[in-house]
């Protein structure tokens, strides 16, 4: 596999209010050939009794990750790239602390491979200048791919924002998030910040 | 003998709907594919652009196509699981013929073809011409809806040629006709992008058409307002800056109360209704009564949000106006249409950049396949059979004398009373599963048991087919060269990736086929020569001189083909008719000129008073039942209910219900509901959301049998288009008192 055709200017942006609940980034993350027809991005209503609101949630690929601190396998790597990839096969011990500690709730364990699973950004589709599957397909702009300026032309009224705060913990990541203009952080829980 | 010849169990055992699912590790010769073939979507009419992966003439994965200019890649989940139809256990490999007391064995083509033909000569000699009827369907390319249209007049020789449309957008084709003299969106979806304000009325648009979205979201990043009309928080509606939650029915009511506030307020163009418009004042004169108060009443909408739509409405400079079939399935869909049609009209927001209207197109071929003629009143080029002039151009084109086409016939619900009536004996079908489209479910099968003879085209055994005599075993979309045409009138191509597996034929071939055992075949003389026989060149070589016949036939109509070419199409990625010459380079917005394609050059303003739909609620039936889609299904199911991960996400449907109209009734999350209607009753799970009206319940219509929402439906219909008001009935709800077993243990989509 080769790395240079990899865009490196380019970012995955999360835009959870647009998703429509679609599901095709599922479908079409599933299809891809390390993943064995399970999706590594997921959809889920917000509460379906009260509105069709749905949310999105894929790997943030933490500047820091929790997932690869708390494992200890040492089977998750970050590549040079920033990208969080799947538990090393030959490693992962299946112990779920990954699952357990990843503030974004991302990483699954799948039975009955007991193997950590969680999504690369599509190390094959961006190492070769292509944008990540979800981010392809997905119909309404929730998931998207590409330059911090041509985000910023095209949704003026959003900000890019990528620091969250979990109570005491603070995460940087990869993947950005779309707040309201102006934002500078997600803050999840801050009942217990300082 | 149309009855099923075992118990539909044991069909379904046979023949499914099973689920599809792909192996862990895919298809193998995914990742080395032979070809990647660009073609399009076979689902709705946004056609999106898609890569299929073949290897050994099986379509082993999918590609985003990001250079189409539509959905630049942009698919939803039936497009990403389109081409699991392909390699599917339930595809039928030979033509069938059905054997009482066993169910359907092989037969070879020569027999199933001959037997048809002569069982059509049979049933005529005896019953007259008219007694065999075809019906079609609009997931058909282009040129195959034209083929069907001259077959049945032609070789069949009958005026009852109807089509699955008929349930989809011609009560939008009627209005347009009448407001503007043509049947096409007035604009492409570019000119969303700096509209002031849309208007979405009836159009489910996240779950319908998903990849539209963009399209009015991209809007909205630029500041457009969205006002939603529809009786549910749709996915879209959720996010609409305004949303008119109309009581089912009611729409010509909101829309008269908005003309009148626009005529109250002088928000109007004057110069554009003076000088390039007529009808304005009895138009006026119509909704004279309609002020706030009487339309909250109606349509229960707070009038502070009809008056606010009103103002936004007036006050713009550009607006886009689309509407669907939540306003268009109704006995008064054509009075709906025309009246949403007039707010643009007082407006003058047409003709324009980001100035637009449009019905949006439900199926895959929606716009191209009505207009070529397989719509019982229709010739091709949108020609109107009973119009002297039209019906001469076409009989020349087809090389016959003019009283040999056959006059205006039935519409799809009408020819299936005229079966349960006894005057219709014997049916044609192909793309067309009016066992669960159609309303009023019970009495279709009832007409369906009554046929002398039924022959059913069809890639898998739907739940009509299963009536029939004989199944032709046909083709997929990718498996047929052609056109279709989308939702913004841009006609695209359509790409033969493989040859059909094992005995089954191409659709053409099997028409051309029989056309000729019919005696006919000097009219239909499109096949390939011998070596391209059944090949995918010979696919592409009959596809084009049908093309061309049909270029020729719409040549001076309305929807005029003649400057398009296979060639234009892929050069552009697409050309958008009219195109009247090969020079001239398409016309992506229509009316730039204002000049209106109506006799006297005029948009028509049409007066539209309200009247209350079909069937209205009582104590007996104190509940509005609407019914509609799901995301990840595609109309009768036929496709979709046979795709493992599809059925998967939705699997059976649910009676969506206001907790508050629950709570009256005892009803809590899951419960089983029976709902019944003067048709008919049927037993769904409770699905308890705010989401909804309290007055209204909701059930998606895609599944067959006891779970069929169309058992409940009625078959009023529009007097002008002929369509079936699924959006409109009375019902009342009946706690079971049991709670609904799984969707597992349920196996809706092949419930019998």
């Amino acid at each position: 596999m080769t790395t240079t055709a990899y865009r490196s200017q380019e970012e995955f942006f999360l835009d959870p209010q647009r998703c429509i609940g679609c599901h095709a980034c599922e479908m079409a993350c599933a299809e891809c050939e390390t993943n064995g027809q399970l999706a590594m991005i997921h959809v889920d209503y917000v509460d379906r009794a009260v509105s069709p609101q749905t949310s999105v949630q894929v790997c943030m690929h933490c500047e820091e990750p929790t997932c690869a601190r708390v494992c200890p396998a040492d089977a998750i790597a970050k590549d040079e790239l920033g990208v969080v990839h799947s538990a090393n096969a030959a490693r992962c011990i299946a112990c779920s602390n990954c699952v357990l500690a990843c503030p974004f709730g991302v990483p699954k364990k799948v039975e009955p491979m007991k193997l950590m699973m969680k999504c690369n950004l599509c190390y094959d589709r961006t190492s070769a200048g292509r944008r990540p599957m979800c981010a392809t397909v997905c119909p309404s702009g929730a998931l998207w791919y590409g330059t911090r300026e041509r985000m910023a032309a095209m949704r003026p009224n959003s900000t890019p924002v990528n620091e969250f705060r979990f109570g005491l913990q603070r995460v940087k990541t990869r993947v950005n998030v779309m707040m309201p203009k102006g934002s500078t952080e997600l803050v999840v829980d801050g009942t217990e910040a300082p | 003998m149309a009855r099923l010849p075992v118990s539909p169990e044991a069909l379904v055992a046979q023949y499914g709907p099973r689920l599809g699912f792909p192996p862990k590790e895919g298809f193998p010769g995914r990742d080395e594919p032979d070809r990647v073939v660009p073609t399009h979507c076979c689902f709705c009419g946004m056609q999106c652009g898609i890569k299929l992966l073949v290897k050994d003439n099986r379509v082993v994965g999918f590609d985003p196509w990001e250079e189409f200019p539509f959905n630049e890649g942009r698919l939803c989940p039936k497009g990403v699981q389109r081409y699991l139809q392909n390699n599917h256990p339930d595809r039928l490999l030979s033509p069938l013929e059905r054997v009482e007391g066993v169910g359907f064995r092989p037969v070879a083509w020569d027999a199933a073809l001959d037997r048809t033909a002569s069982e059509i000569r049979r049933i005529q000699e005896k019953h007259g011409k008219d007694a065999f009827a075809m019906l079609s369907g609009v997931s058909l390319t282009n040129e195959k809806s034209y083929l069907v249209g001259k077959f049945a007049r032609l070789a069949i020789g009958t005026r009852n040629l109807d089509y699955n449309g008929r349930l989809c957008m011609v009560s939008a084709g009627a209005g347009n006709k009448k407001a503007f003299g043509l049947d096409r969106a007035s604009n492409t979806y570019a000119d969303l992008a700096k509209a002031e304000v849309i208007l979405v009325a009836g159009a489910n648009v996240s779950e319908t058409f998903p990849t539209l979205t963009h399209w009015i979201w991209q809007a909205r990043d630029n500041g457009a307002k969205l006002i939603v009309v529809d009786p549910r928080m749709t996915p879209l509606a959720r996010t609409a800056d305004l949303h008119l939650p109309v009581r089912p029915g009611r729409d010509s009511a909101l829309f008269g109360a908005i003309l009148k506030q626009l005529v109250d307020r002088d928000q109007l163009d004057r110069d554009f209704i003076a000088n390039h418009t007529s009808g304005f004042e009895e138009a006026v004169e119509a909704v004279k009564g309609y002020d706030l108060a009487w339309a909250e009443e109606v349509t229960g909408i707070p009038r502070r949000k009809i008056e606010a739509a009103a103002e936004w409405w007036g006050t713009a400079k550009t607006s886009f106006l689309l509407h669907a079939r939540g306003i268009e399935h109704h006995t008064k869909g054509v009075e709906n249409v025309v009246s949403a049609i007039n707010l643009v009209l007082a407006t003058g927001r047409i003709g324009k950049p980001y100035c637009g209207y449009g019905t949006i197109t439900g199926q895959g071929n929606g716009q191209g396949g009505r207009e070529h003629g397989h719509k019982c009143d229709q010739l091709p080029g949108n020609r109107d059979i009973e119009n002297p002039k039209h019906r001469e151009w076409v009989a020349g084109v087809w090389g016959v004398p003019e009283p040999e086409i056959p006059g205006k016939g039935l519409s799809a619900y009408e020819i299936v009373e005229a079966i349960h009536r006894g005057e219709i004996k014997g049916l044609l079908s192909i793309c067309f599963n009016p066992l669960v489209s159609l309303p009023n479910a019970s009495f279709v099968r009832e007409a369906l048991e009554k046929l002398e003879y039924f022959a059913a085209i069809d890639f898998f055994l739907s739940e009509t087919a299963r009536h029939a005599d004989v199944v032709l075993a046909g083709s997929l979309h990718e498996e047929e060269e052609g056109t279709v045409t989308t939702a913004e009138g841009r006609v695209t191509r359509v790409r033969a990736a493989i040859d059909p597996p094992a005995d089954a034929w191409r659709d053409t071939d099997v028409l051309l086929d029989l056309a000729r055992r019919l005696g006919k075949g000097e009219l239909f003389d499109f096949s390939a020569p011998a070596p391209l026989a059944g090949t995918r060149e010979g696919s592409l070589f009959t596809a084009r001189r049908i093309f061309d016949e049909l270029r020729a036939a719409s040549k001076g109509g309305t929807a005029d083909y003649f400057g398009i070419t296979y060639e234009k199409i892929e050069a552009n990625l697409g050309v958008f008719w009219p195109c009247p010459s090969l020079d001239h380079p398409g016309t992506p917005r229509l009316w730039e000129d204002r000049r209106f394609a109506t006799p006297d050059g005029r948009a028509h303003f049409n007066a539209v008073r309200y009247r209350d739909p079909g069937e209205v609620t009582d104590p007996d039936y104190p509940v509005i039942l609407t019914t509609g889609r799901v995301v990840s299904q595609y109309l009768s199911g036929t496709q979709t209910r046979r795709i493992g991960k599809l059925v998967e996400q939705y699997p059976e449907p649910l009676l969506e219900i206001h907790p508050a109209l629950a709570k009256s009734l005892g009803i809590t999350d899951r419960d089983l509901v029976r709902v019944e209607t003067r048709r008919g009753a049927a037993e769904f799970p409770a699905q308890l959301v705010t989401t909804i009206r309290e007055d209204t319940v909701f059930i998606p219509y895609h599944w067959p049998g006891r779970k069929s929402a169309n058992q409940l439906t009625s078959g009023n219909l529009d007097p002008v288009s002929k369509i079936p008001e699924f959006k409109v009935s009375a019902c009342r709800l009946v706690p079971t008192g049991r709670k609904a077993p799984s969707a597992a243990e349920a196996k809706a989509h092949a419930s019998v």
